[in-house]
């Protein structure tokens, strides 16, 4: 009774795992950061984006204070904020990755605006991206470009 | 045990005014807390298309009108092409809809209002959405015929300056849904999940036209 109840969950369980490699993941103190991934452009026109995934598993808080490409001349942490049905997008002076938390850099949320872009984002390439946080330092990682269509990292964020 | 029921009575009553005042206060939105917001949410849940006047032009430079689209359901959202998260996110969502909608769809029409008509061109347009479903029409034009448009929505947009001479755009975000009679059915928000928002799309394509 119980075995194919217990198969059935662990073939749950590494169903998604064999979908998705595991993201890279660059870890630097009490952060680990991963999934950076951008979408493809069409020309240099108009801003690109930034998406990544930040743990933090120590004890004390931190944050995520601003971002640094090479592909971009001018990028910016943003979030977009819904109010009365608007959608804004202010600019994020500083985006708190608190002690044992995970934080998401992701669609509809907050978000990196790579604005003045030095070239035009090829889908299959990717750029590095510099964190700057509070207390960690900087933190670089490999960002990947994914298809315009993109609604999320093409890799599995380890647990 | 009369007067008790009386009282009580009475105080439904006078909540029940109380309540029909506030109702009436909000409809009209004279709450001091409203503001201009409401006059736009008010004017978004009357929307008609069949009382609308607006103008624009494709992303294939087709001149359209609102009354080309009574008989059919129609799926409206403005937005703009320079906009990095929340217009890839709801072209996306939209994709994915139609993809659940199956044969459905095909009774469905669905368009993009630019907010940004100086950037925005139909040969913009046509370019930024040949990378999503090709069921989605854009729609643009001259500023003023922009603007009528989405105040016949009652639609808000912000131009917002972000310096180097670069500027984004605030815009009302929810995805409208109409019935083939032109009258608004339902909006979708954007972060709403699918399961939510194919029903509310169903249930328009129901309505007779």
């Amino acid at each position: 009774m119980m075995k194919p109840l217990i198969a059935g969950l662990g073939l749950a369980t590494l169903l998604p795992a064999l979908a998705l490699a595991d993201c890279a993941k660059v870890s630097q103190g009490d952060l680990s950061v991963s999934a950076a991934w951008s979408r493809a452009t069409i020309g240099t026109a108009r801003p690109a984006v930034f998406y990544v995934t930040i743990q933090n598993t120590g004890s004390t808080d931190d944050r995520l204070t601003g971002i640094e490409t090479p592909v971009a001349g001018m990028p910016m942490l943003h979030e977009t904020v819904m109010t009365e049905g608007v959608a804004s997008m202010p600019h994020a002076a500083a985006i708190d990755i608190p002690a044992g938390e995970t934080i998401s850099l992701a669609p509809g949320g907050f978000h990196g605006m790579l604005m003045d872009l030095e070239a035009e984002l090829k889908e299959g390439e990717s750029f590095p991206m510099t964190l700057q946080f509070e207390k960690a330092g900087k933190v670089s990682i490999d960002t990947e470009i994914l298809p315009i269509r993109a609604r999320e990292a093409a890799c599995g964020v380890a647990p | 045990m009369r007067r008790r029921t009386l009282i009580l009575g009475g105080a439904g009553l006078l909540a029940a005014f109380g309540f029909m005042l506030t109702l009436g206060a909000w409809q009209s939105g004279d709450l001091p807390w409203q503001e201009e917001t409401t006059t736009s949410a008010a004017r978004i849940r009357a929307a008609d298309l069949s009382a609308m006047t607006w103008q624009l032009t494709s992303h294939e430079g087709e001149h359209v009108e609102p009354q080309d689209w009574l008989g059919q359901a129609n799926l409206v959202f403005f937005g703009f092409t320079w906009c990095p998260d929340v217009c890839p996110m709801t072209l996306l969502n939209i994709s994915d809809w139609l993809e659940e909608l199956g044969p459905d769809a095909d009774r469905l029409a669905v368009h993009l209002f630019t907010v940004d008509p100086e950037r925005d061109t139909p040969e913009v347009l046509a370019d930024y959405l040949s990378n999503f479903d090709p069921r989605i029409t854009g729609l643009t034009g001259t500023p003023a015929e922009v603007a009528r448009a989405a105040e016949e929505f009652g639609v808000t947009y912000r131009r917002v300056p972000r310096g180097n001479g670069e500027y984004t755009l605030d815009h009302t975000s929810g995805v409208f849904v109409f019935g083939p009679d032109g009258r608004l059915s339902r909006i979708i928000d954007l972060h709403e999940n699918p399961q939510a928002a194919v029903p509310k799309i169903r249930q328009a394509l129901k309505q007779e036209g």
